[in-house]
């Protein structure tokens, strides 16, 4: 599409489990620097134009894959985990979307919010892993959710499946819901993932798996 | 309960460490951005009005910021070929 070579409504693929979700993909088979700010920004103009919701999945890191994805965002969502890489990135990133996006060099804002991913109160709680106070401290950026450290994103990862539809009534599937309703202006209460343990656990000081 | 367990031959708590990594290359890194912009008006602005009355090779027009915990320092260093007395004259 970039290229010009496709239309948009050849190029949007229908998902199979929800009737209001289409996709866009990346092309694989040709180089990612095919990719350019005007291609990027005309094809957002376009969607604008058809859907409520248009979500840019962004490469991790700080790279060009990144600038672009955030490039015409109005509002964006730092996903994080709580490992030093993992902050010092969002912090870069935070720092790019204040700067290099088209909101901020009209002098306008976009809507920042953090995502912890693969959050474990239990190490947390012992001091073996940033809190989520510590996080937002450094981040300084308004939190949006909290997704537990969880076997089953990798099950579903596996298998091809969202979690949230893998397994609908898991911990992180739960959180991930509750995530997309404030984004969406919902009040949700925020729930800090807290560690289930056994009696025998409890009494042991054993830690969880 | 921890802190008691830790005692008793635990591991040591190592997200005060990891905190601690972040905020000290935070720092460093939030003051890195926007300053080359900066250094670099100055570093112009600077060899601008030196060269008005001495004749210099801009290659020899460094600056350098330096941030510290409660002020920071600008380093100017300005390399004068021997001789710049006579450029003084003739400008002046």
């Amino acid at each position: 599409m970039v290229q010009g070579v496709a239309k948009l409504s050849q190029a949007l693929i229908r998902d199979k489990r929800l009737e209001n979700l289409w996709l866009l993909p990346a092309s694989q088979t040709r180089d990612k620097d095919a990719l350019t700010d005007e291609g990027v920004g005309s094809i957002v103009a376009d969607l604008r134009t058809r859907f409520d919701w248009i979500l840019c999945d962004s490469p991790a890191g700080i790279e060009r894959g990144a600038t672009l994805a955030m490039r015409y965002a109005d509002e964006a969502v730092i996903v994080t985990n709580p490992e030093v890489s993992s902050v010092r990135d969002s912090d870069r990133i935070i720092g790019m979307l204040d700067s290099k996006t088209v909101r901020a060099e009209r002098g306008e804002r976009v809507e920042k919010h953090v995502l912890i991913t693969r959050y474990d109160s239990g190490r947390a709680v012992r001091g073996e892993m940033l809190s989520i106070d510590d996080i937002l401290e450094i981040l300084a950026t308004p939190l949006l959710g909290i997704i537990p450290e969880s076997q089953d994103v990798l099950r579903a990862s596996n298998v091809g499946s969202p979690v949230t539809l893998n397994n609908a009534a898991s911990a992180p599937a739960r959180a991930y819901v509750d995530a997309a309703r404030r984004l969406m202006g919902e009040a949700v209460t925020m729930v800090v993932p807290t560690e289930r343990k056994g009696l025998m656990d409890r009494l042991l000081g054993r830690r969880a798996a | 309960m921890m802190n008691l367990l830790r005692l008793l031959g635990g591991r040591p708590a190592s997200a005060p460490v990891a905190r601690e990594r972040l905020q000290i290359l935070l720092a460093h890194e939030r003051g890195l951005r926007g300053q080359p912009e900066l250094l670099g008006l100055l570093r112009a602005e600077i060899l601008a009005v030196v060269s008005r009355h001495v004749v210099l090779d801009p290659e020899k027009v460094i600056v350098r910021m330096e941030r510290g915990k409660h002020v920071s320092t600008l380093e100017v260093d300005i390399e004068v070929p021997n001789g710049f007395e006579r450029s003084l004259a003739a400008a002046g």
